[in-house]
């Protein structure tokens, strides 16, 4: 419990130091202040639908996935179709990293494994609906074997994770 | 309390925990972006065997929508700056997060997320390298 509220006010810590620097900036550049508000808005503004699903699954996993169970399933999923589940959620899955995180670290006490997750993050590289637009600017034979090498190194990432973290049985 | 009410429990917990980091996340990612502008990058870049690394580093630095870096990233080829160097500058954008790393810590673990930013930017510059040695011989 002591840990938990103690997480909790280092994110409201984190928070309020960005406060206080962009508090700063309004008496010293406002130009940069200006700049930074308006990226943020413009940030904030196109990834609120991706939060309302991210806590939609959240909602979704809390109702129907019982924690032991879980547990269980994702303990089956370190197998090569946990690899290849989270390959596909991660190439699936759009929006900025972050968002992602709570997503994961719910599932994570839940008894994901860490290097499924380190999986899930590095093929958030590869976006579908984005492929086009690598073709156009780095041409076919790139985007091909980038594609496959970010896959490949996803999976080397993960059992190197899973090796150097040691997940808690 | 009913599974619906429960889960509703839990799923608020888990956005009143995460509302500030979002945010402090989301404000210093703006706040980066506007610091350094694509002027500023292209200078640093020297034409040495360094580039690649210094390519890799910014885009560690940097955090936001894959198509920009790729936007940057044909800014970059325009420059005349080196293809493994705009590589691993696209996939650090993406697989690693300096400016994140707050958050991931918080929410992932600090041996998690130190290893998996480490890892991923070594990677970004081995698959570089890869990738510019591969379409060379096919």
């Amino acid at each position: 419990m002591k840990i938990k509220n103690l997480e909790i006010e280092n994110n409201w810590l984190f928070l309020l130091i960005m406060i206080i620097i962009y508090a700063t900036l309004s008496i010293t550049n406002t130009t940069i202040l200006n700049s930074s508000l308006s990226f943020f808005t413009i940030t904030l503004y196109q990834i609120i639908p991706t939060l309302i699903i991210i806590f939609s699954l959240i909602f979704v996993f809390n109702l129907i996935l019982d924690t032991k169970n879980i547990v269980k399933w994702l303990g089956h999923l370190n197998k090569k179709r946990g690899w290849a589940i989270s390959i596909f959620a991660g190439i699936l899955s759009h929006g900025p990293i972050y968002m992602w995180y709570p997503l994961l670290s719910d599932l994570k006490e839940k008894g994901m494994k860490s290097g499924l997750i380190a999986a899930f993050l590095y093929n958030r590289a590869i976006k579908i609906p984005l492929l086009p637009i690598m073709i156009y600017y780095f041409g076919l034979k790139f985007t091909i074997l980038l594609t496959f090498f970010m896959i490949l190194f996803s999976i080397i990432n993960g059992l190197l994770i899973e090796k150097i973290v040691g997940d808690k049985k | 309390m009913n599974n619906i009410q429960l889960a509703t429990k839990k799923t608020f917990n888990n956005i009143k925990q995460t509302f500030p980091t979002l945010i402090a996340i989301l404000l210093l990612v703006s706040l980066v972006n506007s610091l350094l502008t694509k002027e500023i990058i292209s200078n640093i870049f020297s034409g040495t065997i360094l580039d690649p690394i210094i390519g890799a580093i910014i885009g560690s630095i940097f955090a936001g929508n894959p198509l920009t870096s790729y936007i940057i990233g044909g800014e970059f080829i325009n420059y005349g700056i080196n293809m493994i160097t705009v590589t691993a500058f696209i996939l650090t954008w993406v697989t690693v997060g300096l400016v994140q790393f707050p958050a991931e810590n918080l929410m992932l673990g600090k041996k998690f997320a130190f290893w998996r930013n480490i890892l991923s930017f070594l990677s970004a510059i081995t698959i570089a390298i890869l990738i510019n040695f591969t379409m060379g011989i096919i």
